[in-house]
């Protein structure tokens, strides 16, 4: 039997808890805490405190597990995600909310380096009508064209689908690439 | 209630914001490493600031200000070594040395210096003594605390943008691989070079901190700076373990076996 995993990671209420709802065969494993102080009390109630998970199974020997990061601004669970079988990661964006977008890219800048696997980004919540569209978060994120940023709707199972497709496109492209 | 704690959880402008409001007088001691520094207050105002590492005598403040130069700090270290800052500052005064309103801005600049350094403390234990008045053999002094609060909640946000910049020190640097770039001829500043010098995959960030003595807010913002600059890159610790099945494909054989549990994954997806 093999495990793999594709981590979820993103700023605090990107969405990444119902990414991995959307997808999971099993009820995610999840971390909820109530949230009791500060600002972030404002935007929701509970926030994820450890990793989430969610599976899916592909066939007798192999299981797919999508690890979905807490949300609050520290990188202590980073040594949990340093194990076997990591084959990516997405880092899902809040499109509503530009004051995240900075926070972002610093997450990215921290898989990149101590987790350095494809990854794609998704732009999260492009239903609401506050999103700000893709081509404008690739400015603000100041993104290499090369790097895929996927439109998202978290609550929605094709839109999820799509993201985990493209990244796994991704994987198998740097595979290819590697060979040579 | 004891005003203690750590300055993670409660900061120095915080602090300065609940002992304006309250007008407290007494004395706020924060001591962190290797560094202690007390801060007094009257009746919610700032009165006096010392840091340990630093000579706060009135001469030591008046050659840092140029009012005095340094035979005459010299001279009066000499002589007057056993007097009171108020006794030698009339004295000064008396002899023609130097305006009693030189002598009071300052103080007042040095004070202020003073607590813009304590708004970069990140960490350190705090506690505020009501018990403990202002030093009475010092030069009395009253600044009000607003505007020294506004300037600190500024350094706040930037240091909570820094953080998301650069979320973890456990991080190494190395230079950016441009071959037009000359760092002669770059314009860095005194801090930027103290960290040039240490910049080397082996060294993580929090390390060339630790080298350079520099706390979690200098170093982000000089790191930031020579990434915006174009100068250096984030990169990986040299003893960071590898991860991703990617990175531990050595043979063709191990390839095809990923690329086909690739497309497994792939194919399942599809149908989810
Ligand atoms: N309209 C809309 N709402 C979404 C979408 N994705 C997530 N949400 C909502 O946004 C809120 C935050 O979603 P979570 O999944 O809890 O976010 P998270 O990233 O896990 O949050 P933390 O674990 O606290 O960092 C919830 O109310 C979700 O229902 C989306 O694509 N569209
Ligand atoms: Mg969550």
């Amino acid at each position: 039997m093999q495990n793999v995993k594709i981590v979820v990671t993103g700023p605090f209420n990107a969405g990444k808890t119902e990414f991995i709802r959307s997808i999971s065969e099993i009820e995610v494993v999840s971390t909820e805490r109530k949230i009791s102080t500060g600002e972030e009390m404002r935007l929701k109630e509970t926030t994820t405190v450890a990793m989430d998970f969610g599976r899916i199974s592909v066939d007798d020997d192999l299981v797919l597990y999508l690890f979905g990061t807490p949300g609050q601004k520290r990188f202590d669970f980073m040594w949990e995600i340093l194990s076997e079988g990591m084959l990516g990661f997405i880092v899902l964006i809040d499109s509503t909310r530009p004051e995240t977008y900075r926070e972002a890219r610093g997450i990215l800048q921290t898989f990149k380096i101590y987790a350095p696997t494809p990854y794609v980004l998704a732009a999260n919540k492009q239903d609401c009508e506050d999103a700000w569209s893709v081509e404008d978060i690739r400015l603000a994120l100041r993104l290499d064209p090369k790097i895929k940023l996927l439109p998202c709707v978290a609550t929605n199972k094709e839109s999820v689908k799509n993201v985990l497709l493209e990244l796994l496109y991704e994987i198998l492209g740097e595979m290819e690439k590697s060979s040579e | 209630m004891a005003l203690k704690g750590n300055l993670r959880d409660f900061s120095v402008t915080q602090l300065f914001n609940l002992i304006n409001l309250a007008k407290k007088t007494g004395t706020l001691t924060i001591e962190r490493s290797s560094e202690v520094a007390r801060v007094n207050f009257r009746e919610g105002k700032l009165a006096y600031a010392q840091l340990s590492s630093e000579d706060n005598s009135l001469p030591a403040i008046l050659q840092r200000s140029k009012k005095i130069s340094h035979n005459q700090y010299q001279v009066i270290q000499s002589r007057a070594a056993n007097m009171t800052d108020k006794e030698l500052g009339l004295l000064l005064i008396n002899a023609g040395y130097i305006t009693q309103a030189d002598i009071l801005n300052s103080l007042q600049q040095y004070l202020i210096s003073v607590v813009r350094r304590l708004f970069t403390w990140v960490d350190g234990f705090f506690h505020f003594d009501a018990s403990l008045p202002p030093p009475d053999d010092r030069i009395p002094i009253r600044i009000d605390l607003e505007n020294l609060i506004i300037e600190g909640s500024r350094q706040i946000r930037e240091w909570e943008q820094l953080q998301e910049e650069i979320p973890s020190l456990e991080m190494s640097l190395k230079f950016a691989d441009r071959p037009d770039a000359n760092m002669r001829k770059l314009n860095l500043s005194v801090e930027e070079w103290r960290v040039v010098k240490f910049i080397n995959p082996k060294n993580t960030i929090k390390q060339i901190a630790e080298a350079t003595k520099m706390n979690d807010l200098e170093i982000r913002r000089v790191v930031f700076s020579l990434l915006q600059a174009g100068v250096v890159e984030l990169t990986r610790p040299t003893d960071m373990p590898v991860v991703g099945i990617i990175n531990r494909i050595t043979t063709p054989q191990e390839r095809e076996a990923q690329v086909s549990l690739v497309n497994r994954l792939i194919n399942r997806i599809r149908v989810a």
